[in-house]
């Protein structure tokens, strides 16, 4: 057991660095210059040249690369002279914004975290509930409530339903207030209001395919042989149902709802833009428009790190939950 | 109980789906007696009812809307008729079942030990750890698992196929039910492991006095098996009779067919196998009268009987015999055409 855990870990780090090598070799090839983007508009191509010295773009990218994994490990000076020094673990530095992008993210982290954590917390109560709700009153109101929600919830876009909860609840019937973000740190109760809507608008989209899986899962293994067994053995069928059929019929659901919460903690790009909350997603378009490519790579290797490690997680976890699959 | 009512009695069973296209009438008017320690075969092709019938004496419609007509006495009492608590207890305790495929028939989750503690302990929830523990190692030692202590915490992926089918066994004998429901026990099993199996539920069946209903497309194991036959066509009962007349005369065109198709040494010398022409019928908005009468060897004519009544079973020689053609011919069939 120990030694799959530690297999699976180290194979999840070898993972990380070729994720990390392919994410700078990708940003390096982009057309857009770096050097130039360090200074303004009315830039002299002296200065230009200038920085790009100063900051290393001079080099191979295989050097740069060496260089950004230094920066991760021991901190990193930016820039000739002075400098600015970002202490490890370095991710770059923004000469937009003027910041270690660790900071950036560090800071933009909790937020999204916080958006993320809610949201998966109530899609999974949100899916599961309705899914087995449905499976069981297959045919009837219940299901086709539940299959009704689903394919709206897939049908309308995350903007929309985020833009109708703004209308609703903080427009119209003034329930809520404007979703402005405070940490959780500094006041607890302004933290849960601000993220109320976030939390259903993220939550509603991905309920919906979670409804499905969870529906078509229990219907699936309803009619396997072993649950007829489990009938046939006397076994009540509330027993049965939490046992053997949510027992098999969840299993599989742990492995996607694992990589999309990992997906999610890189940052909810829409969710986040429409309630102008200051997570890694809002940062990463805010890079985009900007061409920062500092901060492009680091919330790009941040958010496949997430996915690495969820993807490990799942594997282990799955290895518990499944006897099938234990190969230790 | 009176002892002068069999253990079960079935009449008038009638099971029916409501699907797209219609109505399917896969059970359609089947009665048919159990006595105690008694085994019965039921042999039909797929899709003749066999299945569908057993498991709405044990109402195992679990995933599916059915619809059950007509009565299943057990002990003189209307399984039809129980709540579904009341069905719990009879489940497992009373009438046990076996199923057709064991690599789904165990619980992949959960170890064999527990599946069979399991089973104790539904019907007797006080029951010890320790008592539990024996029970289940008796019954994995009952049904030949080697080493019972130990394989007690396998997994049901870590046993062959016919080890899976002890285990099934071990789980339905294990509150010694007074019917056992084999629903074909063998089907997925190699011929090798299929004679043992057979064995194995021959021999519990001694030692415990339980009745057993074995479903089964295979005319041998029926042979090897069981005391009386019944013989299904499209939710029918063809013919029903010991196994010694229905082997020394087989009545009904249809079991006439099936002996003919069966592989054997006398068959085979006389050249090829024969099969029954044509495919078993549709059960959906089945036409009136004889459903074998499409493929029957024997054509009465448009104006007969066999195009608009539903052959009742009736005594003919040895046999009760659900079929139109006059007795003489009957009679003289079953000599003559085996």
């Amino acid at each position: 057991m120990l030694s799959f855990v530690c297999r699976r870990l180290f194979f999840a780090v070898i993972l990380l660095f070729v994720v990390s090598a392919f994410t700078y070799v990708i940003f390096a090839a982009l057309p857009s210059d770096p050097a130039a983007l360090t200074c303004g508009k009315n830039c002299r191509p002296e200065v230009i040249a200038q920085n790009r010295v100063r900051l290393g773009y001079d080099k191979s990218i295989p050097e740069q690369y060496g260089n950004f994994l230094k920066g991760i490990v021991s901190g990193r000076t930016y820039g000739a002279g002075e400098g600015v020094h970002c202490p490890a673990p370095s991710l770059g530095y923004s000469f937009r914004k003027h910041q270690c992008v660790t900071d950036l993210i560090t800071r933009t982290l909790p937020v999204t975290a916080s958006v993320a954590l809610g949201a998966f917390v109530l899609w999974m109560l949100i899916g599961i509930g309705l899914g087995t709700m449905a499976a069981l009153k297959r045919g009837r109101w219940p299901d086709r409530l539940a299959t009704g929600f689903s394919v709206i919830g897939i049908s309308l876009p995350t903007f929309f339903i985020g833009l109708l909860g703004i209308m609703v609840f903080v427009i119209w019937t003034g329930l809520l207030p404007f979703p402005r973000y405070e940490g959780i740190t500094a006041d607890p109760a302004k933290w849960f209001m601000s993220l109320i809507l976030p939390w259903f608008t993220l939550a509603v989209v991905s309920a919906s395919s979670y409804i499905r899986l969870t529906r078509n899962g229990i219907l699936e293994v309803m009619n396997e042989e072993f649950v007829r067994l489990g009938l046939a053995k006397g076994l009540k069928r509330r027993t049965l149902i939490v046992k053997y059929v949510m027992r098999a019929a969840l299993l599989p659901i742990v492995t996607i709802a694992g990589l999309d919460f990992a997906a999610l903690l890189g940052g909810a790009v829409i969710t986040e833009s429409v309630f102008s909350l200051p997570g890694m997603g809002k940062l990463s378009i805010m890079a985009v428009n900007d061409s920062d490519l500092s901060i492009l790579v680091a919330t790009t290797l941040v958010a496949a790190t997430f996915i690495v490690i969820a993807n490990a997680l799942v594997d282990i976890l799955y290895g518990f939950l499944d006897p099938r699959v234990r190969t230790y | 109980m009176n002892s002068k009512v069999p253990l079960l009695s079935i009449r008038d069973l009638q099971v029916s789906f409501n699907t797209r296209e219609g109505l399917v009438r896969a059970v359609d008017g089947i009665s048919f007696d159990v006595e105690h320690g008694e085994s019965i075969g039921i042999v039909g092709e797929s899709g003749s009812g066999k299945s569908v019938m057993v498991n709405a004496i044990l109402r195992l419609n679990f995933a599916t809307e059915v619809i059950v007509k007509g009565e299943i006495l057990f002990d003189g009492v209307d399984l039809l008729k129980l709540s579904e608590a009341e069905m719990t207890r009879i489940r497992g305790r009373e009438i046990a079942m076996i199923f057709q495929d064991p690599l789904s028939a165990l619980n992949p989750f959960y170890t064999v030990g527990h599946q069979i503690g399991e089973a104790y302990l539904v019907h007797h929830p006080d029951a010890s750890k320790s008592e539990v523990n024996r029970i289940v190692l008796n019954a994995l030692d009952k049904v030949g698992i080697p080493e019972a202590a130990k394989r007690i915490k396998s997994y049901p992926h870590e046993f062959s196929g016919g080890m899976r089918q002890r285990i099934v066994i071990a789980i339905a004998l294990v509150n010694d039910p007074k019917l056992l429901i084999a629903d074909e026990p063998t089907t997925a099993l190699d011929v090798t492991v299929q004679a043992q199996i057979l064995d194995l539920i021959q021999s519990l069946r001694e030692q415990s006095d339980s009745a057993v209903i074995l479903i089964t497309h295979d005319l041998g194991v029926v042979a090897e098996t069981a005391q009386r036959v019944m013989v299904m066509y499209a939710g029918r009962a063809a013919e029903s009779s010991t196994v010694t007349s229905l082997f020394e005369a087989p009545s009904h065109p249809y079991t006439q067919g099936l002996m003919r198709s069966v592989h054997s040494l006398e068959n085979s010398s006389r050249g090829s196998l024969k099969s029954i022409l044509g495919v078993p019928p549709s059960l959906i908005n089945l036409p009136g009268g004889c459903a074998f009468r499409p493929r029957c060897s024997h054509q009465l004519g448009d104006q007969s009987k066999c195009n608009t009544d539903k052959p009742e079973l009736r005594l003919v020689g040895k046999s009760n015999v659900a079929c139109h053609l006059p007795d003489e011919i009957i009679k003289s069939n079953s000599v003559s055409d085996v």
